[in-house]
Protein backbone atom coordinates (compact mmCIF):
# COMPACT_ATOMS: atom_id res chain seq x y z
CA UNK A 1 0.00 0.00 0.00
CA UNK A 2 1.31 3.38 -0.94
CA UNK A 3 0.04 6.73 0.24
CA UNK A 4 0.69 9.85 -1.83
CA UNK A 5 -0.39 13.40 -1.29
CA UNK A 6 -1.62 15.50 -4.17
CA UNK A 7 -0.86 19.20 -3.80
CA UNK A 8 0.60 20.23 -7.13
CA UNK A 9 0.78 19.39 -10.83
CA UNK A 10 4.00 17.50 -10.17
CA UNK A 11 2.16 15.22 -7.73
CA UNK A 12 -0.30 14.28 -10.48
CA UNK A 13 2.67 13.16 -12.57
CA UNK A 14 4.04 11.17 -9.62
CA UNK A 15 0.66 9.48 -9.07
CA UNK A 16 0.64 8.44 -12.74
CA UNK A 17 4.15 7.01 -12.51
CA UNK A 18 3.49 5.11 -9.27
CA UNK A 19 0.21 3.68 -10.59
CA UNK A 20 1.97 2.55 -13.76
CA UNK A 21 4.75 0.87 -11.77
CA UNK A 22 2.20 -1.01 -9.65
CA UNK A 23 0.15 -1.97 -12.72
CA UNK A 24 3.24 -3.42 -14.39
CA UNK A 25 4.18 -5.35 -11.22
CA UNK A 26 0.69 -6.75 -11.07
CA UNK A 27 0.91 -7.99 -14.66
CA UNK A 28 -1.93 -5.95 -16.14
CA UNK A 29 -2.00 -5.98 -19.96
CA UNK A 30 -0.60 -2.93 -21.75
CA UNK A 31 -4.08 -1.67 -22.60
CA UNK A 32 -5.29 -2.15 -19.02
CA UNK A 33 -2.18 -0.40 -17.69
CA UNK A 34 -2.88 2.54 -19.96
CA UNK A 35 -6.54 2.62 -18.91
CA UNK A 36 -5.86 2.57 -15.17
CA UNK A 37 -3.07 5.17 -15.42
CA UNK A 38 -5.33 7.43 -17.46
CA UNK A 39 -8.12 7.04 -14.89
CA UNK A 40 -5.63 7.82 -12.10
CA UNK A 41 -4.54 10.94 -13.96
CA UNK A 42 -8.12 12.17 -14.33
CA UNK A 43 -9.00 11.50 -10.71
CA UNK A 44 -5.79 12.98 -9.30
CA UNK A 45 -6.39 16.13 -11.34
CA UNK A 46 -9.99 16.29 -10.09
CA UNK A 47 -8.71 16.12 -6.52
CA UNK A 48 -6.30 18.97 -7.23
CA UNK A 49 -8.66 21.19 -9.24
CA UNK A 50 -11.90 20.77 -7.29
CA UNK A 51 -10.65 20.33 -3.75
CA UNK A 52 -7.28 22.05 -3.91
CA UNK A 53 -5.51 18.79 -3.10
CA UNK A 54 -5.91 15.53 -1.27
CA UNK A 55 -4.60 12.02 -0.93
CA UNK A 56 -4.10 9.10 -3.28
CA UNK A 57 -3.73 5.57 -1.99
CA UNK A 58 -2.56 2.70 -4.20
CA UNK A 59 -2.94 -0.89 -3.05
CA UNK A 60 -2.94 -4.36 -4.50
CA UNK A 61 -6.09 -6.31 -3.60
CA UNK A 62 -7.01 -9.95 -3.94
CA UNK A 63 -10.40 -11.49 -4.64
CA UNK A 64 -10.06 -15.27 -4.74
CA UNK A 65 -7.72 -16.02 -7.60
CA UNK A 66 -7.91 -12.55 -9.11
CA UNK A 67 -5.66 -9.73 -8.16
CA UNK A 68 -6.37 -6.12 -8.74
CA UNK A 69 -5.14 -2.60 -8.30
CA UNK A 70 -7.25 -0.37 -6.05
CA UNK A 71 -6.88 3.38 -6.08
CA UNK A 72 -8.52 5.62 -3.51
CA UNK A 73 -8.61 9.38 -4.03
CA UNK A 74 -9.81 11.36 -1.04
CA UNK A 75 -10.07 15.05 -0.31
CA UNK A 76 -11.61 17.46 2.18
CA UNK A 77 -12.92 19.78 -0.49
CA UNK A 78 -16.40 21.15 -1.11
CA UNK A 79 -17.77 17.74 -2.11
CA UNK A 80 -20.32 17.05 -4.81
CA UNK A 81 -23.98 17.90 -4.26
CA UNK A 82 -25.43 16.14 -7.29
CA UNK A 83 -23.65 12.83 -7.92
CA UNK A 84 -25.71 11.89 -10.98
CA UNK A 85 -24.95 15.21 -12.61
CA UNK A 86 -21.23 14.89 -11.80
CA UNK A 87 -21.15 11.52 -13.54
CA UNK A 88 -22.77 12.85 -16.72
CA UNK A 89 -20.57 13.05 -19.80
CA UNK A 90 -19.74 16.62 -20.66
CA UNK A 91 -20.88 18.21 -17.39
CA UNK A 92 -18.10 20.19 -15.80
CA UNK A 93 -17.75 22.56 -12.90
CA UNK A 94 -14.06 23.15 -13.34
CA UNK A 95 -13.91 24.33 -16.93
CA UNK A 96 -12.71 20.97 -18.24
CA UNK A 97 -14.23 18.62 -20.76
CA UNK A 98 -16.41 17.00 -18.13
CA UNK A 99 -14.98 13.56 -18.80
CA UNK A 100 -12.89 13.17 -15.63
CA UNK A 101 -15.37 11.22 -13.51
CA UNK A 102 -17.64 9.73 -16.16
CA UNK A 103 -14.72 8.82 -18.43
CA UNK A 104 -12.57 7.25 -15.74
CA UNK A 105 -15.55 5.17 -14.61
CA UNK A 106 -15.49 3.51 -18.05
CA UNK A 107 -11.76 2.81 -17.79
CA UNK A 108 -11.94 0.68 -14.63
CA UNK A 109 -13.86 -2.39 -13.45
CA UNK A 110 -15.25 -0.97 -10.22
CA UNK A 111 -16.04 2.62 -9.38
CA UNK A 112 -17.55 4.09 -6.24
CA UNK A 113 -18.06 7.73 -5.46
CA UNK A 114 -18.82 8.94 -1.93
CA UNK A 115 -19.31 12.56 -1.32
CA UNK A 116 -20.51 14.64 1.56
CA UNK A 117 -21.21 18.24 0.50
CA UNK A 118 -18.98 20.50 2.53
CA UNK A 119 -16.86 17.62 3.88
CA UNK A 120 -15.10 16.06 0.92
CA UNK A 121 -15.11 13.33 -1.68
CA UNK A 122 -13.75 9.79 -1.84
CA UNK A 123 -13.44 8.04 -5.19
CA UNK A 124 -12.45 4.37 -5.15
CA UNK A 125 -11.62 2.52 -8.36
CA UNK A 126 -10.41 -1.04 -8.96
CA UNK A 127 -8.93 -2.68 -12.03
CA UNK A 128 -8.76 -6.50 -11.99
CA UNK A 129 -6.30 -8.69 -13.83
CA UNK A 130 -7.82 -10.88 -16.52
CA UNK B 1 10.22 23.50 -15.78
CA UNK B 2 11.21 21.73 -18.97
CA UNK B 3 9.91 23.30 -22.14
CA UNK B 4 9.03 21.03 -25.02
CA UNK B 5 11.24 22.08 -27.97
CA UNK B 6 9.52 23.18 -31.18
CA UNK B 7 11.51 22.47 -34.34
CA UNK B 8 11.00 24.22 -37.64
CA UNK B 9 11.56 22.30 -40.87
CA UNK B 10 10.70 24.33 -43.95
CA UNK B 11 7.23 25.71 -43.32
CA UNK B 12 6.31 22.97 -40.89
CA UNK B 13 6.64 23.06 -37.09
CA UNK B 14 7.51 19.77 -35.45
CA UNK B 15 6.89 18.96 -31.81
CA UNK B 16 7.98 15.65 -30.39
CA UNK B 17 6.57 15.08 -26.92
CA UNK B 18 8.86 12.94 -24.78
CA UNK B 19 7.89 11.51 -21.44
CA UNK B 20 5.28 12.51 -18.93
CA UNK B 21 4.29 16.19 -19.05
CA UNK B 22 2.68 17.93 -16.11
CA UNK B 23 -0.36 20.10 -16.79
CA UNK B 24 1.55 23.37 -16.67
CA UNK B 25 4.05 22.19 -19.32
CA UNK B 26 1.12 21.15 -21.49
CA UNK B 27 -0.37 24.65 -21.29
CA UNK B 28 3.03 26.23 -21.92
CA UNK B 29 3.47 24.10 -25.04
CA UNK B 30 0.04 25.17 -26.28
CA UNK B 31 0.96 28.86 -25.91
CA UNK B 32 4.45 28.45 -27.36
CA UNK B 33 3.07 26.68 -30.41
CA UNK B 34 0.47 29.36 -31.17
CA UNK B 35 3.18 32.01 -30.94
CA UNK B 36 5.55 30.09 -33.18
CA UNK B 37 2.84 29.47 -35.80
CA UNK B 38 2.25 33.22 -36.07
CA UNK B 39 5.94 34.14 -35.90
CA UNK B 40 7.05 31.67 -38.58
CA UNK B 41 3.95 31.67 -40.77
CA UNK B 42 4.02 27.87 -40.72
CA UNK B 43 1.48 26.03 -42.87
CA UNK B 44 1.61 22.84 -40.86
CA UNK B 45 2.13 21.58 -37.32
CA UNK B 46 3.09 17.99 -36.62
CA UNK B 47 2.83 16.71 -33.06
CA UNK B 48 4.63 13.41 -32.58
CA UNK B 49 3.27 11.44 -29.62
CA UNK B 50 5.07 8.15 -30.34
CA UNK B 51 6.74 8.31 -26.91
CA UNK B 52 3.58 9.29 -25.02
CA UNK B 53 2.24 6.49 -22.83
CA UNK B 54 -1.03 8.08 -21.83
CA UNK B 55 -3.25 10.83 -23.20
CA UNK B 56 -5.86 11.91 -20.69
CA UNK B 57 -8.64 14.45 -21.21
CA UNK B 58 -6.30 17.32 -20.39
CA UNK B 59 -3.71 16.43 -23.03
CA UNK B 60 -6.52 15.46 -25.41
CA UNK B 61 -8.06 18.89 -25.00
CA UNK B 62 -4.66 20.49 -25.60
CA UNK B 63 -4.35 18.61 -28.91
CA UNK B 64 -7.82 19.71 -30.02
CA UNK B 65 -7.16 23.30 -28.95
CA UNK B 66 -3.87 23.44 -30.83
CA UNK B 67 -5.59 22.07 -33.95
CA UNK B 68 -8.37 24.64 -33.67
CA UNK B 69 -6.00 27.54 -33.01
CA UNK B 70 -3.62 26.68 -35.81
CA UNK B 71 -6.50 26.26 -38.23
CA UNK B 72 -7.52 29.82 -37.46
CA UNK B 73 -3.93 30.85 -38.02
CA UNK B 74 -4.02 29.01 -41.36
CA UNK B 75 -1.94 25.99 -40.42
CA UNK B 76 -2.97 22.34 -40.51
CA UNK B 77 -2.23 20.19 -37.42
CA UNK B 78 -1.50 16.49 -37.63
CA UNK B 79 -0.95 14.24 -34.63
CA UNK B 80 1.28 11.27 -35.44
CA UNK B 81 2.34 8.07 -33.71
CA UNK B 82 -0.53 7.47 -31.30
CA UNK B 83 -0.07 4.08 -29.65
CA UNK B 84 -2.89 1.50 -29.91
CA UNK B 85 -3.34 1.34 -26.14
CA UNK B 86 -3.62 5.12 -26.00
CA UNK B 87 -6.15 5.17 -28.84
CA UNK B 88 -8.28 2.45 -27.21
CA UNK B 89 -8.20 4.33 -23.89
CA UNK B 90 -9.19 7.62 -25.51
CA UNK B 91 -12.18 5.99 -27.20
CA UNK B 92 -13.22 4.45 -23.87
CA UNK B 93 -12.75 7.77 -22.10
CA UNK B 94 -15.20 9.26 -24.59
CA UNK B 95 -12.77 11.66 -26.23
CA UNK B 96 -13.32 11.71 -29.98
CA UNK B 97 -10.81 14.50 -30.70
CA UNK B 98 -13.09 15.62 -33.53
CA UNK B 99 -11.44 17.76 -36.14
CA UNK B 100 -8.00 16.44 -35.31
CA UNK B 101 -6.11 14.83 -38.19
CA UNK B 102 -3.87 11.89 -37.45
CA UNK B 103 -1.29 9.71 -39.19
CA UNK B 104 0.44 6.48 -38.22
CA UNK B 105 3.96 7.89 -38.17
CA UNK B 106 5.99 11.01 -38.87
CA UNK B 107 6.62 10.11 -42.50
CA UNK B 108 2.94 9.55 -43.26
CA UNK B 109 2.12 12.73 -41.34
CA UNK B 110 4.44 14.82 -43.51
CA UNK B 111 3.01 13.16 -46.65
CA UNK B 112 -0.54 13.96 -45.49
CA UNK B 113 0.43 17.56 -44.82
CA UNK B 114 2.02 17.78 -48.28
CA UNK B 115 -1.17 16.50 -49.95
CA UNK B 116 -3.45 18.98 -48.23
CA UNK B 117 -1.14 21.98 -48.15
CA UNK B 118 0.32 21.80 -51.66
CA UNK B 119 -2.96 22.08 -53.57
CA UNK B 120 -4.03 25.58 -52.50
CA UNK B 121 -0.44 26.80 -52.65
CA UNK B 122 -0.16 25.71 -56.29
CA UNK B 123 -3.39 27.53 -57.08
CA UNK B 124 -2.06 30.72 -55.55
CA UNK B 125 1.19 30.57 -57.49
CA UNK B 126 -0.80 30.02 -60.67
CA UNK B 127 -2.77 33.19 -59.97
CA UNK B 128 0.45 35.05 -59.29
CA UNK B 129 1.81 34.21 -62.69
CA UNK C 1 4.44 -20.30 20.73
CA UNK C 2 5.12 -20.60 24.46
CA UNK C 3 8.57 -21.39 25.85
CA UNK C 4 7.51 -24.90 26.74
CA UNK C 5 5.98 -25.43 23.33
CA UNK C 6 9.07 -24.28 21.51
CA UNK C 7 11.35 -26.44 23.61
CA UNK C 8 9.27 -29.54 22.95
CA UNK C 9 9.13 -28.58 19.29
CA UNK C 10 12.92 -28.37 19.29
CA UNK C 11 13.08 -31.76 20.92
CA UNK C 12 11.06 -33.49 18.19
CA UNK C 13 12.97 -31.71 15.46
CA UNK C 14 16.23 -32.93 16.95
CA UNK C 15 14.79 -36.43 16.96
CA UNK C 16 13.86 -36.05 13.29
CA UNK C 17 17.32 -34.74 12.44
CA UNK C 18 19.02 -37.68 14.15
CA UNK C 19 16.87 -40.19 12.27
CA UNK C 20 16.75 -38.36 8.95
CA UNK C 21 17.51 -41.31 6.69
CA UNK C 22 15.06 -43.63 8.38
CA UNK C 23 12.37 -40.94 8.40
CA UNK C 24 12.78 -40.12 4.71
CA UNK C 25 12.67 -43.84 3.83
CA UNK C 26 9.40 -44.33 5.68
CA UNK C 27 7.91 -41.09 4.36
CA UNK C 28 8.69 -42.04 0.75
CA UNK C 29 7.27 -45.50 1.34
CA UNK C 30 4.00 -44.25 2.87
CA UNK C 31 3.43 -41.41 0.45
CA UNK C 32 4.19 -43.50 -2.63
CA UNK C 33 2.01 -46.44 -1.65
CA UNK C 34 -1.24 -45.01 -3.09
CA UNK C 35 0.55 -43.70 -6.22
CA UNK C 36 1.85 -47.16 -7.15
CA UNK C 37 4.41 -46.77 -9.90
CA UNK C 38 3.30 -43.39 -11.18
CA UNK C 39 6.36 -41.73 -9.69
CA UNK C 40 10.05 -42.56 -9.62
CA UNK C 41 11.17 -43.47 -6.09
CA UNK C 42 14.54 -41.74 -6.34
CA UNK C 43 12.95 -38.47 -7.52
CA UNK C 44 10.42 -38.50 -4.72
CA UNK C 45 13.16 -39.32 -2.19
CA UNK C 46 15.14 -36.28 -3.32
CA UNK C 47 12.06 -34.03 -3.21
CA UNK C 48 10.96 -35.16 0.21
CA UNK C 49 14.46 -35.01 1.70
CA UNK C 50 14.77 -31.40 0.50
CA UNK C 51 11.34 -30.65 1.96
CA UNK C 52 12.23 -32.20 5.30
CA UNK C 53 15.47 -30.27 5.55
CA UNK C 54 13.73 -27.03 4.61
CA UNK C 55 11.07 -27.74 7.25
CA UNK C 56 13.70 -28.30 9.93
CA UNK C 57 15.56 -25.18 8.81
CA UNK C 58 12.41 -23.06 8.78
CA UNK C 59 12.06 -23.06 12.58
CA UNK C 60 15.65 -21.87 13.00
CA UNK C 61 15.79 -18.88 10.70
CA UNK C 62 13.07 -16.24 10.34
CA UNK C 63 13.09 -16.35 6.52
CA UNK C 64 13.43 -20.14 6.31
CA UNK C 65 9.68 -20.42 5.70
CA UNK C 66 10.02 -18.79 2.29
CA UNK C 67 12.43 -21.50 1.20
CA UNK C 68 10.01 -24.22 2.32
CA UNK C 69 7.04 -22.59 0.58
CA UNK C 70 9.06 -22.29 -2.60
CA UNK C 71 9.83 -26.01 -2.54
CA UNK C 72 6.19 -26.86 -1.84
CA UNK C 73 5.04 -24.63 -4.70
CA UNK C 74 7.51 -26.38 -7.03
CA UNK C 75 6.23 -29.77 -5.92
CA UNK C 76 2.62 -28.71 -6.48
CA UNK C 77 3.43 -27.29 -9.91
CA UNK C 78 5.22 -30.41 -11.16
CA UNK C 79 2.49 -32.66 -9.79
CA UNK C 80 -0.23 -30.50 -11.37
CA UNK C 81 1.54 -30.84 -14.73
CA UNK C 82 2.01 -34.59 -14.30
CA UNK C 83 -1.73 -34.91 -13.83
CA UNK C 84 -1.92 -35.76 -10.13
CA UNK C 85 -5.04 -34.72 -8.23
CA UNK C 86 -4.72 -31.99 -5.61
CA UNK C 87 -5.61 -34.62 -2.99
CA UNK C 88 -2.68 -36.80 -4.00
CA UNK C 89 -0.39 -33.80 -3.93
CA UNK C 90 -1.46 -32.75 -0.44
CA UNK C 91 -1.22 -36.35 0.76
CA UNK C 92 2.51 -36.31 0.01
CA UNK C 93 2.83 -33.72 2.78
CA UNK C 94 0.29 -35.17 5.21
CA UNK C 95 1.97 -38.60 5.22
CA UNK C 96 4.96 -37.02 6.99
CA UNK C 97 2.85 -37.14 10.15
CA UNK C 98 2.55 -40.90 9.95
CA UNK C 99 6.27 -41.31 9.40
CA UNK C 100 7.14 -39.00 12.30
CA UNK C 101 4.61 -40.67 14.58
CA UNK C 102 6.52 -43.94 14.32
CA UNK C 103 9.58 -42.10 15.64
CA UNK C 104 7.54 -40.54 18.45
CA UNK C 105 6.18 -43.94 19.43
CA UNK C 106 9.65 -45.42 19.55
CA UNK C 107 10.87 -42.53 21.73
CA UNK C 108 7.86 -42.64 24.05
CA UNK C 109 8.71 -39.37 25.86
CA UNK C 110 5.96 -36.96 26.83
CA UNK C 111 7.82 -33.88 25.62
CA UNK C 112 8.21 -35.38 22.18
CA UNK C 113 4.47 -36.03 22.12
CA UNK C 114 3.81 -32.34 22.84
CA UNK C 115 6.21 -31.41 20.08
CA UNK C 116 4.36 -33.76 17.76
CA UNK C 117 1.12 -31.82 18.21
CA UNK C 118 2.83 -28.55 17.35
CA UNK C 119 4.55 -30.13 14.34
CA UNK C 120 1.29 -31.66 13.21
CA UNK C 121 -0.30 -28.22 13.10
CA UNK C 122 2.53 -26.96 10.92
CA UNK C 123 2.20 -29.93 8.57
CA UNK C 124 -1.54 -29.25 8.20
CA UNK C 125 -0.77 -25.70 7.18
CA UNK C 126 1.82 -26.88 4.68
CA UNK C 127 -0.60 -29.43 3.23
CA UNK C 128 -3.22 -26.74 2.72
CA UNK C 129 -0.58 -24.56 1.15
CA UNK C 130 0.15 -27.22 -1.50
CA UNK C 131 -3.58 -27.20 -2.21
CA UNK C 132 -3.51 -23.51 -2.92
CA UNK C 133 -0.30 -23.73 -4.92
CA UNK C 134 -1.77 -26.60 -6.92
CA UNK C 135 -4.90 -24.65 -7.80
CA UNK C 136 -2.85 -21.60 -8.72
CA UNK C 137 -0.66 -23.73 -11.00
CA UNK C 138 -3.73 -25.23 -12.66
CA UNK C 139 -5.31 -21.80 -13.17
CA UNK C 140 -2.08 -20.65 -14.77
CA UNK C 141 -2.09 -23.59 -17.16
CA UNK C 142 -5.71 -22.90 -18.12
CA UNK C 143 -5.08 -19.19 -18.58
CA UNK C 144 -2.04 -19.88 -20.78
CA UNK C 145 -4.03 -22.30 -22.92
CA UNK C 146 -6.90 -19.85 -23.31
CA UNK C 147 -4.47 -17.19 -24.43
CA UNK C 148 -2.78 -19.53 -26.90
CA UNK C 149 -6.17 -20.46 -28.29
CA UNK C 150 -7.04 -16.80 -28.72
CA UNK C 151 -3.75 -16.15 -30.49
CA UNK C 152 -4.32 -19.09 -32.81
CA UNK C 153 -7.86 -18.15 -33.67
CA UNK C 154 -7.09 -14.57 -34.60
CA UNK C 155 -4.57 -14.25 -37.40
CA UNK C 156 -3.92 -10.79 -38.77
CA UNK C 157 -2.90 -11.17 -42.42
CA UNK C 158 -1.32 -8.75 -44.84
CA UNK C 159 -3.38 -8.41 -48.04
CA UNK C 160 -1.30 -5.79 -49.77
CA UNK C 161 1.37 -3.29 -48.98
CA UNK C 162 -0.37 -1.06 -46.46
CA UNK C 163 -3.51 -3.20 -46.17
CA UNK C 164 -4.04 -5.79 -43.44
CA UNK C 165 -7.07 -7.94 -42.70
CA UNK C 166 -8.39 -9.99 -39.84
CA UNK C 167 -10.84 -12.71 -40.87
CA UNK C 168 -13.00 -13.53 -37.85
CA UNK C 169 -14.50 -16.98 -37.64
CA UNK C 170 -16.89 -18.36 -35.08
CA UNK C 171 -18.72 -16.85 -32.16
CA UNK C 172 -17.27 -13.62 -30.90
CA UNK C 173 -17.34 -12.91 -27.22
CA UNK C 174 -16.30 -9.70 -25.64
CA UNK C 175 -12.87 -10.96 -24.46
CA UNK C 176 -11.94 -12.45 -27.83
CA UNK C 177 -13.06 -9.38 -29.75
CA UNK C 178 -10.92 -7.24 -27.48
CA UNK C 179 -7.82 -9.38 -28.05
CA UNK C 180 -8.35 -9.37 -31.83
CA UNK C 181 -8.79 -5.66 -31.91
CA UNK C 182 -5.69 -4.93 -29.85
CA UNK C 183 -3.69 -7.23 -32.09
CA UNK C 184 -5.06 -5.60 -35.24
CA UNK C 185 -4.21 -2.10 -34.04
CA UNK C 186 -0.70 -3.18 -33.06
CA UNK C 187 -0.23 -4.73 -36.52
CA UNK C 188 -1.15 -1.39 -38.10
CA UNK C 189 1.73 0.21 -36.20
CA UNK C 190 4.19 -2.62 -36.81
CA UNK C 191 3.56 -2.81 -40.56
CA UNK C 192 2.79 0.86 -41.13
CA UNK C 193 -0.51 -0.08 -42.76
CA UNK C 194 -3.14 2.60 -43.25
CA UNK C 195 -5.98 0.24 -44.10
CA UNK C 196 -7.48 -2.55 -42.02
CA UNK C 197 -10.25 -4.87 -43.12
CA UNK C 198 -12.27 -6.65 -40.45
CA UNK C 199 -14.03 -9.51 -42.19
CA UNK C 200 -16.91 -11.02 -40.23
CA UNK C 201 -18.20 -13.41 -42.91
CA UNK C 202 -17.58 -16.34 -40.54
CA UNK C 203 -19.36 -14.78 -37.59
CA UNK C 204 -22.89 -16.10 -37.11
CA UNK C 205 -24.11 -13.40 -34.72
CA UNK C 206 -23.01 -10.41 -32.72
CA UNK C 207 -24.36 -8.97 -29.50
CA UNK C 208 -24.37 -5.37 -28.36
CA UNK C 209 -21.01 -5.65 -26.61
CA UNK C 210 -19.23 -7.18 -29.59
CA UNK C 211 -20.74 -4.60 -31.94
CA UNK C 212 -19.57 -1.88 -29.55
CA UNK C 213 -16.05 -3.34 -29.54
CA UNK C 214 -15.98 -3.35 -33.35
CA UNK C 215 -17.13 0.24 -33.32
CA UNK C 216 -14.52 1.27 -30.76
CA UNK C 217 -11.78 -0.42 -32.78
CA UNK C 218 -12.75 1.55 -35.87
CA UNK C 219 -12.67 4.75 -33.83
CA UNK C 220 -9.32 3.87 -32.23
CA UNK C 221 -7.82 3.09 -35.65
CA UNK C 222 -9.05 6.45 -36.87
CA UNK C 223 -7.36 8.19 -33.93
CA UNK C 224 -4.14 6.45 -34.90
CA UNK C 225 -4.45 7.66 -38.47
CA UNK C 226 -5.67 4.48 -40.14
CA UNK C 227 -8.91 3.45 -41.82
CA UNK C 228 -11.06 0.41 -41.02
CA UNK C 229 -13.41 -1.35 -43.37
CA UNK C 230 -15.86 -3.95 -42.09
CA UNK C 231 -16.77 -6.60 -44.63
CA UNK C 232 -19.00 -9.64 -44.82
CA UNK C 233 -21.83 -8.44 -42.59
CA UNK C 234 -24.60 -11.03 -42.78
CA UNK C 235 -28.20 -9.89 -43.13
CA UNK C 236 -29.00 -11.16 -39.60
CA UNK C 237 -26.11 -9.17 -38.15
CA UNK C 238 -27.13 -6.05 -40.06
CA UNK C 239 -30.60 -6.56 -38.63
CA UNK C 240 -29.23 -6.96 -35.10
CA UNK C 241 -27.13 -3.82 -35.38
CA UNK C 242 -30.05 -1.75 -36.63
CA UNK C 243 -32.46 -3.22 -34.06
CA UNK C 244 -30.05 -2.60 -31.19
CA UNK C 245 -29.82 0.98 -32.35
CA UNK C 246 -26.03 0.92 -32.58
CA UNK C 247 -24.87 3.85 -34.64
CA UNK C 248 -22.37 2.62 -37.22
CA UNK C 249 -22.30 6.13 -38.62
CA UNK C 250 -19.79 6.80 -41.35
CA UNK C 251 -17.95 3.49 -41.03
CA UNK C 252 -17.17 1.95 -44.40
CA UNK C 253 -18.86 -1.44 -44.80
CA UNK C 254 -18.52 -3.75 -47.81
CA UNK C 255 -20.38 -6.90 -48.78
CA UNK C 256 -17.31 -9.10 -49.22
CA UNK C 257 -13.62 -9.15 -48.37
CA UNK C 258 -12.87 -8.72 -52.10
CA UNK C 259 -14.95 -5.55 -52.28
CA UNK C 260 -13.19 -4.24 -49.17
CA UNK C 261 -9.77 -4.95 -50.69
CA UNK C 262 -10.78 -3.26 -53.95
CA UNK C 263 -11.97 -0.23 -52.00
CA UNK C 264 -8.75 -0.03 -49.96
CA UNK C 265 -6.62 -0.38 -53.10
CA UNK C 266 -8.55 2.37 -54.84
CA UNK C 267 -8.25 4.63 -51.80
CA UNK C 268 -4.51 4.12 -51.60
CA UNK C 269 -4.15 4.90 -55.28
CA UNK C 270 -3.52 1.42 -56.63
CA UNK C 271 -5.30 0.52 -59.87
CA UNK C 272 -5.99 -3.08 -60.82
CA UNK C 273 -6.27 -3.63 -64.56
CA UNK C 274 -7.47 -6.79 -66.24
CA UNK C 275 -5.42 -7.11 -69.44
CA UNK C 276 -5.83 -9.90 -72.05
CA UNK C 277 -8.05 -11.97 -69.82
CA UNK C 278 -5.47 -13.71 -67.67
CA UNK C 279 -2.81 -11.13 -66.93
CA UNK C 280 -3.43 -8.81 -64.08
CA UNK C 281 -1.09 -5.90 -63.81
CA UNK C 282 -0.90 -3.44 -61.04
CA UNK C 283 0.22 0.12 -61.24
CA UNK C 284 0.63 2.49 -58.38
CA UNK C 285 -0.54 5.99 -59.06
CA UNK C 286 1.28 8.84 -57.53
CA UNK C 287 -0.76 10.27 -54.78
Amino acid sequence: MEQLSITSNDDVVIVRQKVRAHAIDLGLSLVDQTKVVTAASELARNTLVHAGGGQACIEVVQNGMRRGLRLVFSDNGPGISDLDLALTDGWSSGGGLGLGLSGSRRLVDEFTLDSDPGRGTVVTVTKWTR
Amino acid sequence: MDRVPILKIGDVLLVSIQGDLDDQSVLTLQEDLAERVVATGAVGVIIDITAVEIVDSFVGRMLSTIAGMSRMLDAETIVVGMRPAVAITLVELGLSLGGLRTALDLEKGIALLGRTASAPLDDLSAVGQ
Amino acid sequence: MTVQESSSRRRIEDLMRENEDRLVDRWVEISNAPLRGRVVDSDVRRELRDLLRALLRSSESPDGGADLRGLLADLSRTRARQGFTPGETALAVFTLKEAVYELVEADGGEEVLHGYISLSRTIDELGLYTFEAYTAAREKIIADQTEQLLELSTPVVKLWDGIVAVPLVGTLDSARTQVVMEKLLQTLVDTGSEYAVIDITGVPAVDTQVAQHLLKTVMAARLMGAHCIISGIRPQIAHTIVTLGIEFGDIVTKATLADALAFALRQSGVEVVNRRRTRVSVRAEEA
